[in-house]
């Protein structure tokens, strides 16, 4: 199979002398750097772990699911297996995984800076988020919260007694950390991009994640005052949220989801940058519609402002501002379905090659468009009264997260990888891991499209024994999936001592990062770059190669 | 001309040579540094009208849903307090942009007087909140297991058309939202006094006038904020609808 | 590139400061005058007018966005705008609800 991999030869290959990575050695140095790559490393390091922990739970519910009768945990656990899988994976895991380590590795890189604006505030950003673990885990280990990832009152305020403050708090503080990540993006690609560098020469990876941290900036502190007023809630009772005290529990739910639902796009928005990328490089094409593709992930930004009640049709919300929002909620695909289409586009008459990151990218391509169609299905109100809180919310959800975002965060890990680290994981392994992760996918979550829409509700741990099979299926398709996770996990691990050396720019890609070390320097570059070339040209990088024998720095 | 790889940068124009040691090096000049730092408060400050936001939405909502006992609540406190109050703040507004005044003009006493003023009128704030918290303590309108609604029931004054009693229940609601959002303000303002004390201390020693005034600019935006919130604080809090005075 | 700010060459000046605290305080007696009048739906409307004025005069001079780059006032202007959304197309629930007032 052809490939594109240019790798330099491994005989009298070394690593570079000096790097990020050896820059400075002891825990000291890595604990209190300031240096936006190595911080990518410890965030990385962190997420992963925090992905294993949700992944169990994950692993425990399926496990439930079976059989059709409550026989493996009792009512209470498994209330606390969902909710906790859904915190960790959702603040913990997914509103990180591509900013934090792919995105505080790169942006800069790719804007031509040395570091991000503010480098303390961004280590600031990485203890943030260890505390916020810190708290989610003592909820868990001191017994646990069972309100949901949703917290949804008057459950969380009024009738439960678990440690539902000690996950909010969690929750609060994992908040700050993306506020702090996004606040740190936004200012560093107005303020610090290298000469030459415009707005539309930068990389379509920036303009998401430029959207991205305006999602952060604005929506995240939404929910952080209403996390503190279940807190108050809880604590002094007041009946803000509670309807036998004159309260409206929806008015939590209007305030929670003017967050949630934002929060849902700074979870893909960043897997589209990704996206973007590697489309690109596999096809060894510009991206179809640049300028397309850029405003389109700030029109998701911005309309995803406008769509959070359709998470409560059948709460209670008026029928006229469910219209409302059910209209807009329509709107709100269609940037996405641009880039889709743009993604298409590029693919088109393009040199294709099908190296992990391309796989991981396929795979986002359709399983995200079957996720985001079903997305659609549900802004309509007649169809959602019936699938709502239904195993198919479950199963569109998880569509888009884990085969579209958690596909793209596999592809923009392998694919940075040789930059990040200096060294390639072995090919065959990836490639059998992404087909075992597809194919585990599609038997894991498919089949709770069908158990869904023939009614199965969610969040239950029984159900009537007609819907077992589709449930095994889901299982087995399960622990497939769990094995396409662990192998990158080991495979990665061993490259870092017995991967081939990759060079600067393996995979002849165009962009910054590219043109430098891999791994890079500390401060990046060698001297300020000067961008005279739009993004993604590869007559520019073809030209290039004719004129330098080796690579700078 | 050779390749069109990382080309060189401006290393050889002048401002490039001036390096002041507050410099930090990832930054090219002191004004795109200064500009970075601005730009961040400003994305804070955002952050903040969210987060207060969400307060102001839960005012709306439960003002509207019950008017009477909000307008009851409201008359309970002390309008004279609240607007000395406001003026303090505004007050210690102008001293503080007048700090920033002082340290862009390199003027080392003037901005510790605009300093330790500013900090001042922020304590007369915080002391006078004290009192009225003390007073609604007193008064038994603070929202709990204390709270009594006996003087929405039977209002003293002539000109009070009295609640009942499950209206006057939600006079609680109004208290909750009052302690919530002037307690998140004064919270606000505890932070921003440790912080001009801190940078108090750091002008004495000549900080802040030797050209970076960057930090006193920045502080200046987020006092300006809290100040901000106060304003809108006031009215919906303190002016639902006062009686006509005779 | 993005070029630099006026505010580095344009130090507000204390002419300015004072003037916009005698039209903050003028303002605030205003207003507060103006809770003892009965004005029925328009008090809570001059009352927040009020108070959008002074924030603006705070935010425009004592906050220098009048002497700032395009870039921060459209940064103050989607702060406002995010907050109107929250507020208002919350409301728009609120509005055209039947239950829930007494």
């Amino acid at each position: 199979m052809s490939t594109i991999l240019n790798l330099p030869n491994q005989q009298d290959a070394q690593l570079p002398k000096l790097s990020y990575l050896n820059d400075g050695y002891g825990l000291k140095s890595w604990l209190l750097t300031g240096d936006h790559k190595r911080i990518a490393m410890l965030y990385l390091v962190s997420i992963t772990f925090f992905f294993f922990i949700g992944a169990s739970f994950a692993g425990v519910i399926r496990l439930e699911l079976l059989t059709p009768q409550p026989d493996l945990v009792a009512s209470d656990t498994y209330n606390k297996l969902f909710t906790m899988h859904g915190i960790v994976m959702i603040f913990l895991f997914l509103v990180p995984s591509v900013p934090a380590t792919i995105g505080n590795f790169v942006l800069p890189i790719m804007v031509g800076a040395k570091d991000l604006a503010f480098p303390k505030i961004n280590l600031l950003s990485w203890y943030l988020y260890v505390f916020a673990g810190i708290f989610i885990l003592y909820a868990l280990v001191s017994g646990g919260v069972d309100t949901g990832w949703t917290f949804t009152t008057p459950l969380s305020t009024h009738y439960l007694n678990t440690h539902v403050i000690t996950a909010a708090v969690g929750v609060f503080i994992a908040g700050f950390s993306s506020i702090f990540t996004g606040l740190n993006f936004i200012v560093t690609v107005h303020r610090m991009r290298c000469p030459g560098m415009t707005w539309f020469r930068l990389p379509l990876f920036i303009w998401a994640h430029y959207a991205t941290s305006i999602l952060m900036v604005l929506g995240t502190p939404v929910l952080a005052i209403t996390l503190v007023l279940v807190a108050l809630e809880r604590t002094v009772g007041i009946g803000v949220f509670d309807p036998t005290k004159g309260g409206d529990p929806l008015l939590f739910q209007h305030l929670f989801w003017f967050y949630s639902h934002p929060a849902v796009y700074i979870m893909i928005l960043p897997g589209m940058a990704v996206i973007s990328e590697v489309i690109s490089t596999f096809s060894r094409k510009r991206v179809f519609g640049y300028t397309a593709v850029a405003f389109s992930s700030v029109a998701i930004a911005v309309f995803g402002f406008f769509v959070w009640a359709h998470h409560m049709f059948i709460m209670g919300v008026s029928n006229y501002s469910a219209l409302v929002f059910s209209l807009l909620t329509m709107l709100v695909a269609v940037p996405s379905a641009i880039k889709i289409f743009n993604w298409s586009a590029t693919l088109y008459k393009g040199s294709i090659t099908f190296e992990t990151p391309m796989l991981y990218a396929f795979g986002f391509m359709g399983l995200f468009t079957i996720g985001g169609l079903t997305g659609v299905f549900l802004g309509s109100m007649g169809m959602d009264i019936h699938l709502t809180e239904t195993y198919f919310i479950v199963a569109h959800f998880h569509f888009v997260m884990v085969g579209g975002m958690l596909m793209a965060y596999l592809s923009g890990i392998h694919f940075w990888w040789p930059k990040m680290t200096g060294r390639m994981y072995p090919e065959s392994m990836s490639k059998m891991s992404a087909v075992i992760t597809f194919v585990g996918f599609i038997l894991t979550f498919f089949p709770q499209f069908i158990v869904g829409y023939l009614g199965m509700p969610r969040r239950y741990h029984a159900y009537p024994p007609e819907f077992q099979v589709l449930n095994v299926l889901s299982t087995a398709g399960a622990t497939v999936l769990g094995i396409g996770y662990l192998l990158p996990l080991l495979y990665m691990t061993w490259s870092l001592r017995y991967g081939k050396i990759a060079g600067s720019n393996p995979w002849q890609a165009t962009g910054l990062e590219w043109q430098i070390q891999s791994p890079p320097l500390t401060e990046n570059f060698i001297e300020t770059p000067i961008m005279d070339h739009e993004a993604y040209d590869y007559e520019w990088l073809a030209n290039k190669h004719e004129h330098e024998v080796t690579t700078v720095g | 001309m050779d390749s069109q790889a990382i080309a060189t940068g401006h290393e050889e124009s002048p401002e490039a040579h001036e390096h002041p040691p507050y410099l930090r090096h990832h930054f090219v000049t002191v004004e795109q540094q200064a500009e970075t730092a601005s730009f961040g408060m400003w994305l804070f400050l955002l952050t903040e009208i969210m987060f207060f936001g969400g307060l102001f939405m839960a005012y709306l909502l439960y003002r509207n849903w019950y008017y009477d006992a909000f307008v009851a609540s409201s008359n309970t406190l002390g309008i004279g307090l609240g607007t000395t109050n406001t003026a303090v703040l505004i007050l210690s507004s102008f001293t503080m942009a007048m700090g920033v005044y002082s340290a862009e003009t390199r003027n080392r006493k003037g901005l510790l007087t605009s300093l330790s003023l500013t900090i001042m009128l922020g304590l007369v704030f915080l002391g006078i909140k004290t009192i009225e918290y003390h007073d609604k303590y007193t008064e038994h309108h603070i929202p709990g297991a204390n709270f009594s609604v006996e003087d929405f029931v039977h209002p003293t004054d002539k000109r009070d058309v009295p609640l009942a009693p499950d209206m006057a229940q939600h006079a609680q609601l109004f208290f909750f939202l009052y302690f919530a959002m002037t307690g998140m303000h004064a919270l606000h303002m505890i932070i921003g006094i440790s912080i001009l004390f801190i940078l108090l201390v750091q002008a004495w020693h000549g900080a802040y006038t030797n050209g970076h005034t960057s930090t006193i600019d920045n502080f200046g935006l987020y006092w300006h904020f809290v100040d901000i919130v106060w304003i809108f604080l006031f009215p919906l809090l303190y002016l639902i609808s006062r009686h006509p005075l005779k | 590139m993005s070029t630099p700010t006026e505010h580095e060459h344009h130090i507000v000046g204390p002419k300015i400061y004072l003037l916009i605290l005698c039209a903050l305080l003028v303002l605030t007696a205003t207003t507060t005058g103006a809770a003892f009048i009965n004005m029925g739906v328009f008090s809570p409307i001059v009352a927040l007018g009020i108070a959008c004025i002074k924030a603006v005069l705070v935010i425009l001079f004592f906050m220098h966005i009048r002497y700032s780059s395009k870039v921060l006032m459209l940064t103050v202007a989607a702060g406002f705008f995010t907050f109107l959304v929250l507020i208002t197309m919350t409301l728009c629930d609120y509005v055209s609800r039947a239950w829930g007032l007494w």
